[in-house]
């Protein structure tokens, strides 16, 4: 949109060669410009994220790694506990372990999280590449077709999905992904129609490849790198979206444990006991943030030094 | 510059017109366009309404419990015995006459029960955009460019921020300020004091999104030559800031409005029911309790209808703050450039004129 212009202003020659003038006045102070800035200022942050990441995936299969407590044993005599008092996290209105709860939660919130990204990359992918291969009309229709649902507010997106499918995962899962499914579309259909203008895909089709060939050699290998880093930090904010559904009673049914339910069945006590109010949604929040730090990161990778 | 603005003086009368007929031309076809999203957006409700699971009525009627006198109603209302397309074509009608469906659970016009609910959702919104932009805008000028023990851990807290689901930061300031300190009343209240948490936990997430956005952008114009220009004119380090820089850094941030928007008032509707707040998220959240479809999808309508009308309010004023997007920028230069001073600094309009300018030719 904003085409950064070359501008006319009043620089000596020398200063407006390509490159130097960039470079040049960041140099002087910070940041964002040199080469790797990213890595050097966050490094101890990416390797906390990725250990994170790494926890919770554990934690997701073998969540008895962790804890040896059953998430669904109820006692009625250790009804809202504090932390520490043999209940490392405190106990909720069920007399339930807060921490079992969480580390079995672990599994369902990413896997809303995960699903309805990798639902939006496939159905969006689907969309992008038909709209860029398709002719003048199939695109104008898709661009229509996804303002539209992009003139829609997220939320608002998945509560109409659930008002027409019913509350539960699966359905939360659905309306979730359509959140994200037109950002997927304009980002492939970007690229492809990117790769297809360039020199190197002209160089294959003239050297007389089948079509086939071309489009699995070049032209998805190409496009992969940017959808799948829009995919990864889109994980963080479907996590984040999934827990606000569930936490609205909209996704997961109690007595399921997952961190926006928990939450959820929170609401009640929490003017009485703070503990199931404030773990799951630390839980939801350090999940986001590794993921969000990861995905800028992998982004900063791809981009190199024209990263943020 | 002089030789240029004289030869275009020349040609201004016919440009003048051709101009004004081109950019009426483009606010149509915008208009147009935005009509066509809103008309795109009926058309999904219409069919969400005739592809859910089980009855059309029972989807109307949700879980209210209506005589059968009422159900024959409803199928005459909805045209329901008609073919589909009648069906749609009725639909569309009653929407352009302002008529967004019953609510049988409300036992209330559709658009009345959103009437009702438009303003305790639009104070919310409104303070929770104020503080964010204002939040944003203070850290991005305090943090841009700045050494890295200023600005990281401002970047960290605004990834945390916007990590941060605001639902859950509501009900960690709730627990904090409310039920442990007592400074703010918990639930429901109606009073400035009742505004307070719930717009600062709304602003956090777009508020930390803006300032990202402002701070790159910041950075960006920093690097520019108009900026060494400005400073070499010894003007100051602040007046280069919020004169020069920030009207370039702001041009991002009003490209992702629209997305802010939705953000917003997405984050309204969970937030006002932590805080049990009257407003559009309260009812929308509990017509899907009782599966009001109607009411829920005329929710969906109304923020649809906000988010275009809010790109379009984006459209009109892009040209204000960049004279590059003016349709036909030397012969408009002098009104439309003593706006756009306006804008930024009263104080040296001759200063960003020329930037203008400048601009106007790269």
């Amino acid at each position: 949109m904003t085409v950064t212009p070359v501008d006319p202003t009043g620089l000596p020659p020398g200063g407006a060669s390509p490159g130097t003038p960039v470079g040049a006045s960041a140099s002087t102070s910070t940041s964002t410009r040199g080469r790797w800035p990213w890595l050097r200022v966050s490094r101890p942050g990416v390797v906390l994220s990725f250990a994170f990441l790494l926890v919770l995936v554990l934690a997701s299969f073998w969540p008895h790694l962790f804890t040896g407590t059953d998430p669904n044993a109820a006692d009625i005599s250790q009804t809202l506990r504090g932390p520490g008092s043999g209940h490392l996290l405190g106990t909720d209105q069920n007399g339930r372990d807060i921490y079992a709860r969480i580390v079995h939660g672990t599994r369902l919130s990413l896997w809303i999280g995960l699903s309805a990204s990798a639902l939006a990359l496939v159905v969006g992918a689907a969309v992008g590449v038909a709209a860029a291969q398709g002719g003048r009309v199939l695109g104008a229709v898709t661009d229509w077709l996804l303002s539209v649902f992009l003139s829609i507010p997220g939320l608002l997106l998945a509560l109409l999905v659930i008002a027409m499918l019913g509350p539960g995962t699966r359905n939360s899962i659905i309306g979730l992904s359509l959140i994200f499914t037109p950002g997927f579309a304009r980002v492939v259909r970007g690229e492809v129609m990117r790769i297809r203008a360039s020199v190197y895909l002209e160089a294959a089709r003239a050297l007389g490849w089948p079509k086939r060939q071309v489009i699995i050699r070049h032209l998805v290998p190409n496009a992969l790198g940017p959808v799948l880093i829009l995919a990864t930090i889109n994980v963080g904010g479907a996590i984040s979206l999934g827990s606000t559904l569930s936490f609205l009673g909209l996704g997961p049914q109690p007595p399921t444990a997952e961190w926006g339910a928990m939450l959820s069945s929170s609401r009640t006590y929490f003017s009485v006991a703070w503990w199931p109010a404030i773990f799951p949604g630390i839980a939801i929040t350090l999940a986001v943030l590794a993921i969000t730090v990861a995905g800028q990161f992998l982004q900063a990778r791809l981009e190199g030094r024209n990263a943020r | 510059m002089t030789i240029a603005l004289a030869a275009d003086e020349r040609r201004g009368g016919g440009r003048a017109a051709s101009s004004a007929r081109s950019i009426g031309l483009a606010v149509l076809r915008r208009v147009g366009y935005a009509v066509g999203v809103l008309w795109g957006a009926v058309t999904v409700t219409f069919a969400a309404l005739h592809l859910k699971s089980g009855g059309i009525i029972d989807a109307i009627i949700g879980q209210a419990a209506v005589s059968p006198e009422v159900r024959a109603q409803i199928i005459s209302d909805y045209a329901l015995d008609r073919p589909w397309l009648v069906q749609y074509f009725d639909y569309l009608g009653h929407l352009l006459r302002g008529d967004l469906g019953h609510s049988y659970n409300q036992g209330m016009d559709v658009t009345t029960a959103i009437g009702d609910q438009l303003a305790p959702s639009f104070e919310l919104m409104a303070a929770g955009v104020v503080l964010a932009l204002v939040g944003a805008i203070v850290v991005a000028l305090l943090t841009a460019n700045r050494p890295r023990w200023i600005r990281g851990p401002f970047a960290f807290l605004e990834i945390v921020g916007v990590s941060v689901p605001a639902f859950w930061f509501a009900i960690l300031l709730l627990t904090v300020f409310s039920f442990q300190l007592h400074w703010f009343p918990a639930i429901g209240s109606n009073s400035f004091r009742g505004l307070v948490l719930p717009a600062i936990a709304l602003a956090v997430a777009p508020g930390g999104t803006l300032a990202q956005v402002l701070r790159d952008g910041l950075e960006r114009a920093l690097d520019e030559p108009f900026v060494t220009t400005a400073r070499s004119r010894g003007i100051r380090e602040t007046a280069v800031l919020v004169r020069h820089a920030l009207r370039h850094a702001l041009m991002p941030a009003i490209t992702i409005a629209g997305w802010l928007a939705g953000a917003f008032l997405g984050g309204a509707i969970v937030i006002e029911n932590v805080f049990s707040r009257q407003g559009l998220g309260t009812l929308t959240v509990g017509g899907l309790g009782r599966r009001d479809f109607p009411l829920v999808s005329g929710v969906v309508l109304v923020a649809a209808a906000f988010y275009v009308v809010i790109n379009l309010l984006i459209d009109a004023v892009y040209p204000l703050l960049d004279p590059r997007l003016r349709p036909v920028a030397p012969t408009t230069a002098g009104p439309v450039n003593a706006a756009a001073a306006g804008i930024t600094s009263t104080a040296s309009p001759s200063v960003s004129a020329t930037g203008a300018d400048q601009k106007g030719e790269g």
